[in-house]
């Protein structure tokens, strides 16, 4: 979807949108979320396990009566095994209408405004690797930040599974 | 005028027309003399056209018309109904259903004239009765020939018409009052009050009539009850029989003297007319409930064309008595239905939060006293929150009739096209379901019925061949079982020809060779229903299965059910298809495994055994106990959920014995919980599990449980 957005304003009109993305780390990296599809941000709560599900499903939480899976962003991405810290939480995504998904991050740290002027798109080929989550990267003043791409993140199908 | 807010009421009822028509369509096909059918079909053209009518759907209208006319005609004996006939009315209602269609996609009836059929009409009508229909100009003089017919009907004339009283049902204590107070020398009078139509407020005119009658008299018996009466639920009359020492003149002087009583009729019963009516009572009520209508709507519409009466008098006539003025029912809409729904299970999910702080405050140890009063009401919040979800459930339920009603058409017209024979016989179709799993149900079935059609059955002379009638027959048959409703559709033809489809997995290389050859019987038919599988279309023809079996599995598996096949070669397929009760709310078991908790739905467990470790054998490579003289194969669910148990591996097992069908399974559980009612929820839409997984639930704690659909472990 942002990357659509970019594509449109670069060709055909010469000032810029302003997004709004939630900075969050994992593994150390800093990525942006369009903070149009978070719908909640919670903190780490006891997940129901499933049994048979996807490697990097976590499992269930009760948001709010009712029930939402939640999955790993670093097994997903194959950035190995989480790491629950009192500063980890759960992200609560609503990118179609009807169906929350929540994923696991190690901390969410602010609101950046980027200017659709100062995201770099990425182009990836069709193999799967870590780049393949990501649209694009913004330049901020305390550094780059890389925007996640949650079709791909959200996708069932794609994961880099851990050889 | 503005008709558009009643075109909700107008497609609800033209459907139901449509289903009458096509019902007795075919009743008509096979017993063309059948009177109740052809009065049907003559009222539900009579309405619709009257519906089309006044929407203003002018073609539709016609259509109907001349429909109504040839039934007139068939009605008074001109002419009889034919195979041809039958054909023709068929392509009518056809058309009537397009037009149907067409207002309720675009609000109108399209352009389609259907010429075509109203000529064929004409020309049946002309033939038969040497008339041509006036669709579109005055009402025609044959349906105007049946009021005679229908006023001759209810026996006496006008004025017996309008006393009601006569027909009013009396019991031995009401006449042994009346004969008692007629021995003390007082009279005893039978009156009907009639209300203008108009009247907003009819119980309080007739609450004001009582009122003044009892300041001389005595009411001893009313019909309709007085708390019917009360609560407005009566046309516009009511009858009584008064019991007072004064002049009848003055009891129908003192009901005329409230406002809005239009006519006021009443004669003076001695004793052995009191002996009569009620005797008659039953004898009479039909055509005093025939009766009413006429009789209610004269004094306002007095002068009314006859031609416009008549059929609804007929109608009356024709229906049972009571059937009319019993319909008390409401149409509501599903998604308000479905917000009731969901505040019933955030209820539940409510009373269980409390039930679990109750719980923690008692493992506390708080005042003994307060915890007695708590856990009172706690029960009492239980079992209110229950009946509330039973009743809820209730309103939701319909007969799984709603999804049958086209078939019997459709296999009409399949047996047409296919140049095939069959009768389709339909038995339990009062079972009742959730309204939205009926709603889905329709094209599965229609699904598995075609292909009974297409490819279960043979031509009549292979059906003769292989010493079978030429007639086959398929089958719907639908019942209850526990908290499951099995619907099987089947066949007496040919059956599955498993060789045959393992041979094509093979050839196909669909499963690899080794594998194909070591599957059974069972395992062969379960490939019909996989999607890669039955796509292929070589197999539909050499197997005669595996049209859109996969999509019925989907669905049914969507609805939370299972499908299975019985078939034997040469002798039929039947398709068992299972569902839940409820999609919302169900009572489970819960259990633990592997420190885990797990919800099981109680309708399928049978029984929960203690078995000792040392019971536990094994055959064929498997783990089995015996229970009462039955081997049952035991599942442990710590292995299938990949949750370790804790418990020591010698302690005896914790077995709850699960069915499906008539084979039974023991599944081995760490430890019992307990029964809890859960509310189900969906895992979402991105998480993908095994069947076994049906759903989720949220606990009293907050916590999230999965439920286990025991079917999906046999």
């Amino acid at each position: 979807m942002a990357e659509e957005i970019v594509d449109v304003l670069n060709t055909h009109e010469s000032h810029a949108e302003l997004i709004q993305y939630i900075v969050i780390t994992v593994v150390n990296e800093q990525y942006g979320i369009d903070i149009k599809y978070i719908d909640n941000i919670v903190r780490m709560q006891s997940i129901t396990r499933v049994p048979k599900v996807q490697p990097f499903f976590k499992g269930v939480i009760n948001l709010r009566g009712e029930v939402v899976p939640v999955m790993s962003i670093r097994k997903k991405m194959g950035l190995g095994e989480d790491e629950i810290t009192n500063k980890s939480r759960i992200i609560i995504l609503k990118y179609e209408s009807n169906a929350s998904i929540g994923i696991v991050v190690d901390e969410v740290k602010h609101v950046v405004t980027i200017s659709s002027d100062n995201i770099e798109r990425v182009s990836h080929d069709s193999k799967l690797d870590a780049k393949s989550f990501i649209s694009g990267v913004g330049k901020v003043e305390e550094g780059l930040i890389s925007i996640l791409d949650l079709a791909t993140v959200i996708d069932e199908e794609k994961s880099i599974s851990e050889s | 005028m503005d008709v558009s807010q009643y075109l909700g009421v107008f497609l609800d009822e033209a459907h139901e027309h449509v289903q009458t028509l096509s019902d007795q369509l075919m009743v008509l096909e096979n017993d063309p003399e059948n009177e109740d059918s052809i009065n049907e079909i003559f009222r539900a053209a009579h309405s619709l056209k009257g519906m089309a009518g006044t929407m203003g759907y002018k073609r539709m209208q016609k259509l109907t018309h001349v429909t109504e006319d040839v039934f007139s005609a068939v009605r008074s004996g001109q002419m009889k109904v034919t195979g041809g006939l039958v054909d023709v009315l068929f392509q009518a209602l056809d058309a009537i259903e397009a037009y149907v269609d067409n207002v309720q996609n675009t609000s109108d009836e399209g352009t389609e004239d259907n010429e075509g059929i109203l000529e064929e009409l004409n020309k049946i009508l002309q033939e038969g009765t040497g008339e041509v229909s006036s669709a579109g100009g005055a009402a025609p003089a044959a349906a105007a020939a049946p009021a005679a017919e229908a006023a001759a009907a209810p026996a006496a004339g006008a004025s017996d018409e309008k006393a009601l009283y006569k027909a009013m049902k009396l019991d031995d204590s009401q006449v042994s009052t009346m004969k008692d107070a007629i021995v003390a020398g007082q009279h005893v009078y039978g009156v009907t009050v009639y209300i203008d139509e108009n009247c907003l407020l009819k119980a309080a005119r007739a609450f004001l009539v009582f009122k003044a009658i009892e300041e001389f008299g005595e009411v001893a018996a009313v019909e309709p009850s007085s708390q019917d009466i009360e609560d407005e639920h009566f046309d516009f009359h009511f009858s009584m029989f008064v019991v007072t020492e004064e002049p009848l003149d003055k009891v129908i002087e003192a009901a005329k003297s409230v406002s809005e009583i239009v006519d006021v009729v009443g004669e003076e019963f001695n004793e052995d007319m009191l002996a009569a009516p009620a005797a008659e009572a039953e004898e009479a009520a039909p055509a005093a409930e025939a009766a009413a209508p006429a009789a209610e709507a004269a004094p306002v519409e007095a002068a009314a064309p006859a031609e416009k009466k008549a059929p609804e008098k007929k109608a009356a006539a024709a229906k049972p008595a009571g059937k009319a003025v019993t319909n008390r029912t409401v149409r509501v809409d599903i998604e308000k239905l479905d917000v009731l729904m969901n505040l019933v299970s955030e209820l539940i999910i409510a009373k269980n939060s409390i039930v679990s702080a109750g719980a923690n405050m008692a493992q506390k140890g708080s005042d003994s006293d307060v915890d007695a009063h708590f856990n009172e009401h706690i029960e009492y919040l239980e079992s209110v929150t229950t009946n509330l979800h039973e009743s809820v459930m209730k309103v939701r339920m319909v007969p799984i009739e709603n999804a049958l009603q086209k078939f019997p058409r459709m296999i009409r017209d399949l047996e047409k096209s296919l140049g095939k024979q069959m009768t389709l016989t339909i038995t339990g179709e009062e079972t009742e379901l959730d309204r939205t799993v009926v709603d889905e149900l329709s094209d599965p079935l229609m699904h598995l019925l075609r292909n009974s059609a297409d490819h279960g059955l043979e031509m009549p002379d292979e059906r003769r061949n292989a010493g079978k009638p030429a007639m086959g027959s398929i089958f719907i048959n639908a019942f209850q079982d526990g908290n499951n409703v099995i619907i099987e559709v089947g066949d007496d033809g040919k059956g599955i020809d498993v060789e045959a489809v393992r041979n094509k997995i093979i050839e196909r290389n669909y499963l690899p060779e080794e594998r194909a050859l070591q599957m059974n019987d069972k395992e062969v038919i379960e490939v019909l229903f996989d999607p890669g599988f039955s796509m292929a279309k070589k197999v539909t023809d050499l197997s005669g299965r595996g049209v859109g079996l996969d999509v019925v599995k989907s669905k049914i598996e969507a609805l939370g059910g299972d499908v299975e096949v019985r078939s034997k070669l040469g002798e039929g397929s039947t398709f068992v298809i299972r569902l839940p009760l409820t999609l919302a709310i169900i009572q489970a078991l819960m259990v633990v495994v592997g420190g885990e908790k797990f919800a099981i739905a109680l309708g399928n467990i049978q029984t929960i055994e203690d078995i000792p470790i040392s019971d536990v054998k094994l055959v064929e490579n498997k783990e089995v106990i015996q229970l009462r003289g039955t081997v049952i194969p035991i599942i442990r669910l710590s292995e299938i959920l990949d949750a370790p148990s804790k418990n020591d591996p010698n302690a005896n097992l914790v077995v709850a014995v699960v069915k499906k069908g008539d084979s039974l399974a023991g599944l081995v559980v760490d430890e019992l919980i307990g029964q809890m009612e859960v509310v189900i929820k969906s895992l979402g839409k991105y998480i993908n599990t095994t069947r076994i997984i049906s759903g989720a639930t949220i606990l009293g704690n907050g916590e999230v449980a999965l439920i286990l659909d025991s079917n999906a472990l046999f």
